[in-house]
């Protein structure tokens, strides 16, 4: 009311002001030109019309500082008259329908994908039960007996075993600030021991959280962890760890550098954009250099760092490299890359014949990007060969559900090897009930393409064959336009299916060109007929086909007659239930003069890994049927194309499990 | 000249207010931007209204106001649901589901999204798309109950999706 009364002091003020004026003011009246009224009136109306227009005056004034003294005091008083207000508030803009997320679509924001317009009434669920659920949990991928999991960390080879570290949360099924690092090994990348966790989040500069780091091996087979801590004020750091015997094979126990941290985010970096530091590699002076992702404005960048003992560092000018407009760039990884050869390279090695790669996760649209180029270790630069593939703009790993990847130099078998975060696409509630959330992808090696001389391959590791049962072969299946084939290979659960695929050549001659610009996504996936494709396999289908999952190719013909193809996987239809990833995943693969068209499904529950021409373009996916499973899970040959015949011969084999935990039905039966 | 000089006056009179006017814009400005990027720009701006640090605040604060908003109005729902649970017997069966989602929300969804928004903002994200999905499915069993366990429901939902917006500007 404060101002109210000043206003009100204002306008006592102001009356007296017009008082006093007011015999002037009206004395330079001027009178009413027309005859209508007559003189004697004339003169009284004067008098009359003054005294009117005083008080108009004054009305006029003091409804008008009236008026703006209950403006006012709304504002100040009631600034919340919106908040009870639900259904009746405005909605700006009005057609707004589902939250728009930033950046590339695919995979952008995973979970906001299928959200009901506000005001639309969400179509009916289905009612997860504990049998449909207990059957996601994957029987030959890494995962913990329970709980969150999140990115890989600190990969190694060392005295005979493989270890993994991830991201766990010890308290439950999704993400939380007492994120520690898990800890498993294996002899063979496949088969998993669950040990204690290595290191927990029990010093202030990593006490909201142990987050991913890597490993490096010195020439004398020291082991140095480098990993990113979330101090008591959420600053990003990084710290030193070490084991604490390194005569234990398993590496159980972890030791915490006392001098940490060892690095913090340098001038002009934010706090929270410093984390993920990589493997480091000698440099030409006999140092260790690493990268740690960052990034200025929305331009993500590597910064680099060199040390002589892993304690104390120098930052080096500039960037390993940037790139406009990728936003933060979390898990970036550098390595070399052999031409020729048919083996992965130590992180250190460089030479004749030798490409590094950038890899970069962006944190904007939660994907795995890399790019070849050439770094020369005197500057410390590196460059893509093809600056329109540029890391965050290119390539991708795997253009399914994959992130945070890191790869490590396996010594034992002289292969580099790739781990990533698989997380789950179904809603949060479910993750909760069931218990558990996300499983690492098959650890897949990962070679220079030299056929096409501009992407990698990554291959499963071959212990998975170790797993393959009962092969059914199929030799020159004919698959007519519009033809879908049941394969009875029994149960689907648990497959690993090579295809090949061979389209006649007169269709391929005969089809006519068109302009039509295809991709995966947005050509109505496995429904969506040309005249070459799409045709492939529908997995995790049942026998009525009312869940399914295809994963196919799809040749479109254009201008000079240019085939290009796709490599696809549709999960629109792979689940009656609503609350689950409905996107279609995919992108074109390069195929060489004379290849057939190829291709390689793990089937693993809910998790399927898909590979094409030997592992050019690759799909993870999630899938959670509610009727396609345990035994009603089937896998089917389909052709949508309109023109084209297609030959497939396939070698589908059941897998067996790795995991020790089976599944409530298997045990059943 | 009397008009001209109430207007002079009414000028001087207003100015004090439209300072006072100017100054709320520009303290607000960020919440007004931010807003703008969310699905329902009158809930945020008068939510974050309603919560005197918001004039403070950053966007990482403002996410953290909407969080403990969601909390409240979670805590109530869940409060409305166990009062009508115990009052009529016939309806404890059909709130059972949407009540164990209530305690989900406020015992995992919230305090991922607290936790995560002062540090990794992705999967704050999560968490508040967690709770839409909770209110999503409770609609269901909700239908025929009286107000206000409905509309809370409702504005627990829309709310959460406004909050996935502000943090998705974080990244």
């Amino acid at each position: 009311m404060l101002f109210c009364s000043v206003n009100s002091h204002y306008h006592t003020h102001i009356l007296h002001i017009i008082k006093m004026e007011h015999p002037i003011t009206i004395s330079h009246y001027t009178p009413l030109p027309d005859g209508e009224h007559s003189p004697s009136l004339t003169t009284t109306n004067t008098a009359e019309q003054s005294s009117r227009r005083r008080s108009l005056t004054f009305v006029l004034l003091f409804s008008s500082i009236l008026a703006a003294c209950l403006v006012m005091g709304t504002m100040v008083l009631f600034p919340n008259s919106g908040n009870e207000a639900v259904e009746k508030s405005t909605v700006v803009p009005e057609e707004t329908v589902e939250v728009a997320p930033r950046g590339v679509a695919e995979g952008v924001s995973m979970k906001s994908f299928r959200r009901p317009a506000l005001n639309a009434e969400p179509p009916a669920n289905f009612p997860w039960n504990s049998n449909v659920l207990s059957w996601q949990r994957s029987s030959f991928h890494f995962q913990p007996n329970q709980n969150w999991m999140n990115d890989p960390n600190g990969p190694l080879f060392y005295k005979g075993w493989y270890h993994l570290f991830y991201q766990y949360n010890p308290d439950g099924a999704i993400w939380g600030n007492k994120i520690v690092w898990g800890h498993a090994v294996s002899s063979d990348l496949i088969h998993w021991k669950h040990l204690p966790v290595a290191m927990v989040t029990d010093h202030w500069y990593d006490v909201n959280g142990v987050w991913t780091g890597s490993a490096t091996i010195l020439p004398d087979g020291q082991i140095v962890m480098l990993y990113t801590g979330s101090t008591n004020e959420s600053v990003q750091v990084q710290n030193l760890a070490y084991p604490a015997d390194p005569s234990d094979p398993l590496l159980i126990e972890w030791v915490k550098y006392p001098g940490n941290p060892v690095l913090v985010p340098p001038p002009g970096i934010d706090f929270k954009d410093f984390r993920d530091p990589t493997t480091a590699w000698r440099t030409p002076e006999g140092k260790w250099r690493l990268i740690i992702g960052s990034k200025l404005n929305k331009t993500g960048i590597s910064l680099v760092y060199d040390t002589v003992d892993f304690k104390n560092f120098t930052l080096l000018d500039g960037v390993l490299h940037a790139v406009h407009g990728t936003g933060m760039w979390e898990c970036v990884d550098f390595y070399p890359v052999s031409k020729f050869g048919e083996n992965g390279l130590d992180t250190s090695f460089d030479g004749v014949g030798v490409k590094h790669v950038m890899k970069a996760s962006l944190d904007d649209d939660r994907n795995d990007y890399y790019a070849i180029g050439t770094y020369d270790p005197v500057s410390g630069k590196w460059v893509p060969d093809n600056p329109e593939l540029d890391v965050g703009i290119g390539l991708r790993y795997d253009y399914g559900i994959y992130y945070a990847s890191k790869t490590f130099y396996d010594s034992n078998k002289k292969r580099r090897v790739l781990w990533s975060w698989i997380k789950e696409t179904d809603s949060e509630i479910s993750d909760v009930r069931k218990g558990w959330a996300s499983v690492q992808g098959i650890p897949r090696t990962i070679l220079f393409d030299p056929k096409t001389g501009s992407n990698l391959l990554q291959w499963p590791v071959e212990e998975v064959n170790k797993l393959r049962l009962n092969k059914t072969v199929f030799e020159n299946v004919e698959i007519n336009t519009g033809a879908v084939l049941p394969l009875e290979i029994g149960s689907g659960s648990q497959l690993d299916i090579t295809a090949e695929f061979e389209v006649d050549k007169e269709s391929l001659e005969r089809v006519q060109e068109t302009n039509e610009v295809y991709d995966c996504k947005n050509n109505g996936g496995s429904s969506g007929r040309g005249a070459l494709g799409p045709f492939g396999l529908l997995i995790l289908a049942d026998k009525d086909l009312s869940e399914q999952t295809p994963v196919y190719f799809y040749i479109a013909k254009g201008s000079g007659g240019n085939l290009r193809t796709f490599f696809c996987a549709d999960h629109s239809r792979s689940s009656k239930a609503v609350d689950v990833d409905k996107e279609i995943y995919g992108s074109v693969v390069p195929v060489l003069r004379g290849e057939k068209l190829t291709m390689r499904i793990l089937v693993d529950h809910s998790i399927v890994e898909s590979f094409s021409q030997g592992g050019r373009t690759c799909i993870t996916s999630r899938v959670y049927p509610t009727k396609a499973i345990y035994n009603n899970a089937k896998v089917f040959l389909f052709n949508n194309a309109t023109e084209a015949r297609i030959i497939a011969s396939l070698n589908i084999w059941q897998m067996n499990t790795a995991q020790r935990q089976t599944h409530f039905a298997d045990l059943v039966i | 000249m009397l008009i001209n000089l109430s207007f002079i006056i009414l000028l001087l009179v207003l100015s004090p207010c439209s300072l006072l006017v100017k100054a709320q814009h520009q303290t607000n400005s960020l919440i007004l931007d931010t807003c703008k990027k969310t699905p329902n720009y009158a809930l945020c701006v008068s939510t974050l209204r309603s919560n005197p640090h918001s004039s403070t605040a950053d966007v990482a604060g403002l996410g953290l106001i909407l969080v403990g908003a969601v909390k409240a109005k979670s805590t109530a729902g869940l409060k409305t649901i166990s009062e009508l649970s115990r009052a009529n017997p016939a309806l404890k069966k059909r709130l059972s589901q949407c009540m164990e989602d209530y305690k989900m929300i406020l015992s995992a969804f919230i305090p991922e999204a607290e936790q995560a928004i002062g540090g990794d903002p992705k999967f704050a994200e999560d968490g508040m798309n967690g709770i839409a999905d909770v209110t999503a499915q409770c609609v269901k069993s909700l239908q025929g109950v009286r107000a206000p366990l409905p509309s809370t429901n409702k504005l627990v939902h829309d709310l959460s999706l406004v909050t996935v917006s502000i943090i998705r500007t974080m990244l």
